[in-house]
C-alpha cells in the first residue's frame, strides 16, 4: 500500500508518467499478476520457497533486476537495432544479476550459498525479460520502471505467501523462530518443504486466485 | 564426493536428482509445452541434445579461460551467452543439412535458450565442482530426467481432458498438482544413489 502512495507522489505532480503511473502498477501487481496469473517465472518461484527468508531475499532480488533492466533497456530502446534485442535485454538483465550476486555473496554469504544458482537465474527468469520486451522497449524510462517495480512487487508478494506456509507447515516457524501456542501441538510436515510441497502450494494459490478473479484466464485477455 | 563415477551421476540426475522434480529447473516450458506427447518428446530430444553440449562447452570454457584469468564473477553471462549462441548454431546448422530435422525441432529450439534447466545444469557444474567425465554425465542425465518428466506429465494431461475437474482448478493449477504427485513417485527413488 505504502508503495503505491510513492510511486503516486512521485508522478502525478510533474507528470512524467502521463498519468498511467498507477494503472501500470496495479496492472503489473495485481490485475495481471506475473506469478499466480500469468504464471510466468515459477521455477524460482518453487525452488526457494522452501523457507520465508529464502522467499524475501528472492523477491527483493527479482524487485531490483526488473527496475534496473527496465530502465536501461527503455533508455536503449531508440539505439537499439530491433534484430539484436534480444541480446542485449539478456546483457543487461546479466549485468543486474551479477552486480546483486557478487552484493549478497560480499554481504549475506550464507544466503548467497542457501539460494545457490537460483539467483543467476534469474536471467532466464520469463517475468524479467517479458516485462523488457513487452513493456521497457515501447514506453519511456520512468514508467518502465514503475512496471518493473509493479511486477516485482506482485512477483514478490505471491513468493512471500507461498514461503510463509511452506515454513509454517513444514517446520512449525517463522523466520526460524517457535511461535508461542502453534509450535507446541503442530507437528511439522515435512513433505511442505521437500519438492512435492512446492507443486501442490504453488497449485493451490494458483486456484485460489482463479476463485477471487472469478472467469477463467482465457476469458480474462 | 569428486570421486564419484560419471555413470552414478548419470543415473542420480535422472532419478533421485531429477532437475526438473527436485530442483524445479525448466518450470516455463514445462508447463506450456506439455498438453501433447508429441511435442514434449521432441522438445525433449532438443533439451537433451543441447545440455550436453553446453555442459561440455561451459566447463571448458569456464575451467580454462575463466578461471586462469579470474573471471569467474562473470560466468553467468558467458554462460548464457554460450547457450545462446549454441542454440543459433545449431539450428542453423540443422536446417542447411537436414531440412527434415529441422521442421520436427526447429520450433523448438529458440525456446531453449530461455529454458533455465540449461543454464541451471551449467550453474550446478560449476557449484558441485564436477571433473570433466562427471560434466558429461550430470549434462546427459539431468537432460534426460528432464525430458522424462515432460513426456510423463504429456501423458497424464492428456488423459485428464476427459476428466471432470474442479473449475477453480482447471489448466495450470490442476498441472502443478500432478506435478506434484509426480515428484512424491520419483522421490520413492530417494536413498538409491545420491549425488550432492
Amino acid at each position: 500500500m505504502a508503495d503505491k502512495q510513492l510511486a503516486c507522489a512521485v508522478c502525478q505532480p510533474k507528470g512524467i508518467c502521463g498519468g498511467k503511473g498507477l494503472l501500470t502498477l496495479k496492472e503489473g501487481a495485481w490485475g495481471k499478476n506475473p506469478l499466480a496469473i500469468q504464471v510466468l517465472g515459477i521455477c524460482s518461484a518453487l525452488a526457494v520457497t522452501n523457507r520465508l527468508e529464502n522467499s524475501l531475499v528472492m523477491g527483493a532480488a527479482l524487485i531490483f533486476v526488473c527496475v534496473g533492466s527496465n530502465l536501461i533497456v527503455s533508455l536503449l530502446r531508440k539505439h537499439t537495432p530491433h534484430r539484436i534485442r534480444m541480446v542485449a535485454e539478456v546483457a543487461i538483465i546479466a549485468t543486474f544479476v551479477i552486480l546483486f550476486d557478487q552484493f549478497l555473496k560480499a554481504f549475506y554469504w550464507d544466503m548467497s550459498k542457501q539460494l545457490g544458482p537460483y539467483v543467476g537465474l534469474i536471467i532466464t527468469n520469463c517475468i524479467v525479460m517479458g516485462r523488457a520486451e513487452a513493456f521497457a522497449l515501447q514506453n519511456p524510462p520512468v514508467l518502465s520502471m514503475v512496471d518493473g517495480l509493479a511486477n516485482g512487487i506482485g512477483y514478490a508478494v505471491v513468493l512471500a505467501i507461498i514461503g510463509f506456509f511452506r515454513e509454517l507447515l513444514g517446520t512449525g516457524e517463522i523466520l526460524g523462530h517457535k511461535l508461542p501456542v502453534f509450535s507446541e501441538w503442530y507437528t511439522p510436515n515435512q513433505l511442505m518443504i521437500l519438492a512435492p510441497g512446492a507443486f501442490f502450494a504453488l497449485g493451490i494459490v494458483i486456484a485460489i486466485f482463479n476463485v477471487i478473479k472469478g472467469p477463467a484466464p482465457e476469458e480474462n485477455k | 564426493m569428486s570421486e564419484t563415477s560419471a555413470w552414478v551421476i548419470l543415473i542420480a540426475a535422472i532419478f533421485t536428482n531429477n532437475i526438473l522434480l527436485t530442483n524445479f529447473l525448466g518450470m516455463c516450458s514445462f508447463i506450456a509445452c506439455s498438453s501433447q506427447i508429441k511435442t514434449s518428446l521432441g522438445l525433449g530430444t532438443a533439451v537433451v541434445f543441447v545440455m550436453i553440449m553446453t555442459t561440455i562447452i561451459n566447463y571448458i570454457i569456464y575451467h580454462f579461460i575463466l578461471v586462469p584469468f579470474h573471471l569467474g564473477h562473470l560466468q553467468f553471462i558467458v554462460f548464457i551467452a554460450v547457450i545462446a549462441g549454441f542454440v543459433q548454431f545449431v539450428e542453423m546448422f540443422v536446417e542447411r543439412f537436414s531440412p527434415k530435422l529441422y521442421f520436427a525441432l526447429g520450433i523448438f529450439l529458440p525456446l531453449i535458450t530461455v529454458n533455465c534447466a540449461i543454464l541451471g545444469a551449467s550453474l550446478f557444474m560449476i557449484i558441485r565442482n564436477y571433473s570433466f567425465m562427471q560434466s558429461i554425465g550430470f549434462g546427459m542425465g539431468a537432460g534426460i530426467g528432464w525430458a522424462l518428466a515432460i513426456v510423463l506429465l504429456a501423458g497424464l494431461r492428456q488423459k485428464m481432458r476427459y476428466s471432470h475437474v474442479p473449475k477453480c482448478f482447471e489448466g495450470v493449477a490442476i498441472a502443478m498438482i500432478v506435478t506434484g504427485v509426480l515428484a512424491m513417485t520419483f522421490m520413492g527413488f530417494a536413498g538409491m544413489v545420491s549425488i550432492q
